[in-house]
């Protein structure tokens, strides 16, 4: 009854803040989010396009992803949204993350390797990563602690030479000073080294960069695994930098991504700077409707059922991983609001038979029409007040093209912008006649 | 039984626990695709290097135990049952339960049952008993509680740390309040009242009924809060239940005691539902209480009725936002409170509940409240109360002492007990309840 608000946004990843922070430029709005978003589980990196969709295996990077963006297959998320949607996404990303993150000079995509030695096209990356790009000729020191098995520093400068990268890499293992225990989170290296604490008796900063030392050849930058600080990683990156007297940069890393964790917090406090307010810990369950509109959207409270509020909605819960979209044997459904998600009904045509082959699954969603509005089965908008973005989006597969970030934005831009304004009156779809609870 | 009153608490120090409730948590750790978010978000791995960490707690230790017979591993000792690493999780694990099964089997089975720190728990998790012993001599207790000689005994034979000061307990408790105040009768003409005053139709509303689970603090050391609870429900038209209540189980579970815990649990969910059947719903003003009735009673309890305990029980302010228009009733109001850093307590966060304060007080003209950010206080109830968890608690408490100086506010802001004693304990301010700023804003005396 009395919880209302003028937009509410279902979904608290980078699409869900995206929606909320382009929405609050227009009227007030509420984020709600069951668990925490797949951002912790992402490189920290915002891609908007780096390989062809269709290309397969063995397609070439994509350089200028914006030249690109005009061959894209209809309904494709991009197609839906227009290529002026995805720089406004992207500027409101800028401006929330402020100089954290790095990119926005150029169109261009940037060439950031990876924990794995792989280069990776992408479009912003933390400024942490800065340093380590792969177009910088420098020659480079790779990093890994013993403990952090996910990074071997020689195998990925191996890789990396292989992929013929213009700059010389060597990797060397160091222990990680200190008396840690051989599974410690990556949370516990980067609080120690934020707070600089005591390791034997030597701040931890120092002992790390004495381990560095004896395996520097000269090299004039040093990429470690991206452990270094929660709070404060600029601190501890000058830290090092000025004791081991060469740049220092961040490999991004698989889950769980501290790069990821930092640009949540930044995120979260740019929604709460922007008035929005979130919370998270519960699921939204089902939807009241009347007349084609939604009247509210209901959260399990542990059992408890609990109506929100509000004139305009986005659906943001991600996909398949977020939990947005789900699937059992016989057929995939969006959970909370029912909307149709277009898929074959014979269950073996949603894979290919090639394993490493192009699954239609991965692009499994909901249907859009230019306004981001789901569709039914017949082509019309499920519901006048409703618009979907980010990971429940179908019609494309992030993972092969590289595009995850960058949809989320693009779409959450739109979506919250276009819910803003009708919630604010700017639109005519504010309000139906007689819908006045 | 009179209203001052509650049930006793057959406490014995030492027990060999009898037959556990055996659960089954293997589909859960089957669920686990070892993400390791839950590790990224548990205070306690950020800064133990004993503390291997929920992930291993939960999914892999169940794994373990199918694979033979494999002995819980102590660690489980060092979680603080913040419950973080459940709302953490993508998967949907249940890593508290399995945690508190897991302690509880521990403590059960491989824990010596004659040791200091066996008993120390026991006590600690069995506060309330402490409690109605000390709050029957208030001042004597306080003053004993506060001889150097005493913490320092506590210290070396409780293993609980000098550092801490005991809270303090109140002079007359809640229940005796409500009972000198009339008790049910009083609380029903009250609200009766303030029907009248709000709009005829409203008057003889029979459903305007709360049952209130004040929990062990409010009434034995904050009764401020218990009675703002009552007098501000009471000013939207409800009439209060204050049903006779032993500890939520809380601090319990924390410490493997899950017999206590389930004893505690057979009289509350026995009188609550009686109260639900009466047409009440239950609200608690304690974040934690609130958690453990909705979800730990069902994730660890087999008892009749326990879900609808679990189903109809709310967090105070919680309640209110759902069932009035809460902010429209602050719209035009005005206090003369200081403004607040709030901390939100790992339960209320846990229940979505971590923004409520915060929004809620926008609504209130003359005070601020500053959010501290979302890290954990450190004390998780009795865990920063162990001579061992001293240090680590005050570790993860640091970043929040430092964003409650940095904000422009000297006095604190919580729902949760232990947190406001840590907060009290971190930066020296005085700590207050949401319920205390409504009650200023709503009630007039
Ligand atoms: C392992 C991994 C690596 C990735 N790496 C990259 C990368 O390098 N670069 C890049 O650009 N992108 C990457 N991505 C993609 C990117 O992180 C996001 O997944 C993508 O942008 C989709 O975001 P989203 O906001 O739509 O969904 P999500 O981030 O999945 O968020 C969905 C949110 O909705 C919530 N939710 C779900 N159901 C409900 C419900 N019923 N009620 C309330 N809330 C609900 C969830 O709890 C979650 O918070 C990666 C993703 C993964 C999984
Ligand atoms: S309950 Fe808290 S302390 Fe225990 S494992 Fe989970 S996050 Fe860590
Ligand atoms: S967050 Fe859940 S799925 Fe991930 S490691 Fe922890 S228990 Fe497993």
């Amino acid at each position: 009854m009395a919880i209302r608000d003028d937009v509410l946004v279902v979904g608290g990843g980078l699409a869900g803040v995206a929606a909320a922070l382009a929405a609050s430029e227009h009227a007030d709005v509420r984020l709600i989010s069951h668990k925490q978003s797949t951002l912790r589980h992402a490189s920290g990196l915002v891609d908007v396009l780096g390989y062809p969709p269709e290309g397969g295996e063995d397609a070439d990077p994509i350089a200028e992803p914006f030249d690109a963006l005009a061959d894209l297959p209809e309904g494709h998320p991009y197609e839906r949204v227009g290529a002026d949607a995805v720089r406004e996404g992207l500027a409101l990303f800028d401006d929330a993350v402020g100089d954290t993150y790095v990119g926005s000079h150029t169109d261009r995509n940037a060439l950031v390797p990876t924990h794995g030695g792989t280069v990776k096209p992408t479009a912003r990356y933390p400024k942490s990563a800065a340093a380590g790009l792969a177009s910088d000729g420098r020659d480079a020191l790779l990093v890994g602690f013993a403990a952090l098995t996910d990074f071997d520093a020689p195998l990925a400068a191996d890789h990396l030479a292989a992929a013929g990268v213009p700059f010389e890499a060597r990797g060397a293992t160091v222990r990680f000073p200190g008396e840690f225990r051989d599974d410690a989170k990556v949370t516990r290296y980067a609080h120690a080294l934020d707070r600089n604490e005591d390791l034997n008796g030597v701040p931890a900063r120092t002992a790390l960069a004495e381990a560095v030392k004896p395996h520097l050849d000269g090299e004039e930058r040093v990429g470690f695994p991206a452990v270094l600080g929660d709070d404060d990683p600029c601190g501890v990156r000058a830290s090092l930098a000025e004791k081991l007297d060469a740049d220092v940069f961040e490999v991004p890393m698989g889950p769980p991504s501290l790069p990821g964790l930092r640009l949540e917090d930044r995120l979260y406090a740019a929604l709460a700077e922007a008035g929005v307010h979130a919370e998270t810990g519960n699921p939204a369950v089902e939807v009241e409707a009347e007349d084609g509109r939604i009247r509210a959207v209901v959260v399990d409270r542990t059992g408890r059922p609990v109506p929100y509020h509000a004139d305009q909605f986005v659906l943001a819960t991600g996909g398949l991983v977020g939990k947005g979209i789900d699937s059992d044997r016989e057929a995939v459904r969006e959970p909370i609001f029912d909307c149709h998600v277009p898929h074959p009904s014979d269950r073996y045509d949603w894979f290919d038979a090639d394993a490493f082959g192009d699954h239609p699954f991965a692009r499994f969603g909901v249907d859009v029409d230019s306004d981001l509005r789901p569709r039914a089965a017949d082509g019309t908008a499920e519901y006048g007040n409703l618009r979907a973005a980010g990971g429940v989006l179908g019609g494309y597969d992030f993972a092969a093209e590289k595009s995850g970030g960058g949809v989320s934005l693009a779409t959450g831009y739109a979506a919250g912008t276009a819910a803003g304004r009708a919630a604010g009156g700017e639109t005519s779809d504010a309000a139906i006649p007689g819908d006045t609870t | 039984m009179s209203d001052a009153e509650s049930p006793d608490d057959d406490f014995e120090p030492v027990q060999v626990f009898g037959d556990e409730t055996e659960m089954d948590l293997r589909p859960g750790s089957d669920d686990c695709y070892k993400c390791s978010t839950c590790d990224t978000n548990c205070p306690v791995a950020e800064v133990e290097d004993e503390f291997p960490g929920p992930k291993f707690q939960g999914p892999e230790q169940w794994r373990l135990k199918r694979k033979g017979d494999h002995d819980i591993d102590d660690s489980v000792m060092k979680c603080s049952n913040c419950m973080r690493c459940d709302g953490a999780c993508p998967s949907n694990v249940p890593l508290s339960q399995m945690h508190n099964t897991a302690r509880g089997e521990y403590v059960d089975e491989q824990m010596d049952k004659l040791s200091v720190e066996y008993l120390r728990n026991r006590m600690l998790s069995n506060y309330r008993l402490l409690a109605s012993l000390g709050s029957k001599v208030p001042r004597l207790a306080n003053f004993v509680m506060g001889l150097g000689v005493t913490s320092w005994l506590g210290e070396k034979v409780m293993g609980i740390p000098s550092e801490r000061e005991m809270p303090e307990f109140a002079t007359q408790t809640f229940r005796e309040w409500w009972s000198e105040r009339g008790g049910n009768a009083t609380s029903k003409e009250r609200a009766r009242e303030a029907r009248a005053e709000r709009g005829g139709s409203q008057v003889s509303n029979p459903d305007k009924r709360v049952a209130y689970f004040h929990g062990c603090y409010a009434n034995y050391n904050t009764p401020e809060v218990g009675k703002a609870m009552v007098r501000v429900f009471e000013s939207f038209g409800y009439e209060v239940m204050v049903p006779p209540q032993r500890c939520s189980g809380t601090p319990m579970f924390a410490n493997g005691m899950l017999d206590d815990a389930r004893r505690a649990a057979e009289t509350n969910v026995e009188e609550f539902v009686a109260a639900i059947g009466d047409g009440a719903d239950v609200v608690a003003s304690c974040t934690s209480c609130s958690m453990s009735l909705r979800q730990e009673y069902p994730e660890l309890f087999d008892l009749h009725g326990i879900e609808d305990l679990s189903n109809n029980t709310y967090e105070a302010l919680e309640y209110l936002r759902i069932h009035e228009d809460l902010e429209g009733e602050l719209a035009d109001t005005e206090v003369d409170f200081p403004d607040v850093a709030y901390h939100a307590p790992c339960h209320a966060r846990n229940q979505g509940l971590e923004g409520q304060a915060v929004e809620v007080t926008e609504s209130i003209d003359g005070v601020e409240a500053h959010d501290v950010g979302d890290s954990c206080s450190g004390i998780s109830g009795t865990y920063g109360w162990k001579e061992e968890h001293y240090d680590t608690s005050m570790k993860i408490g640091e970043e929040m002492f430092e964003h409650m100086e940095a904000a422009d506010a000297d006095t604190g802001m919580t729902e949760c007990p232990t947190c406001a004693m840590q907060m009290e304990h971190g930066t020296g301010y005085e700590i207050k309840h949401p319920l205390e700023l409504l009650e200023t804003a709503l009630v007039e005396e």
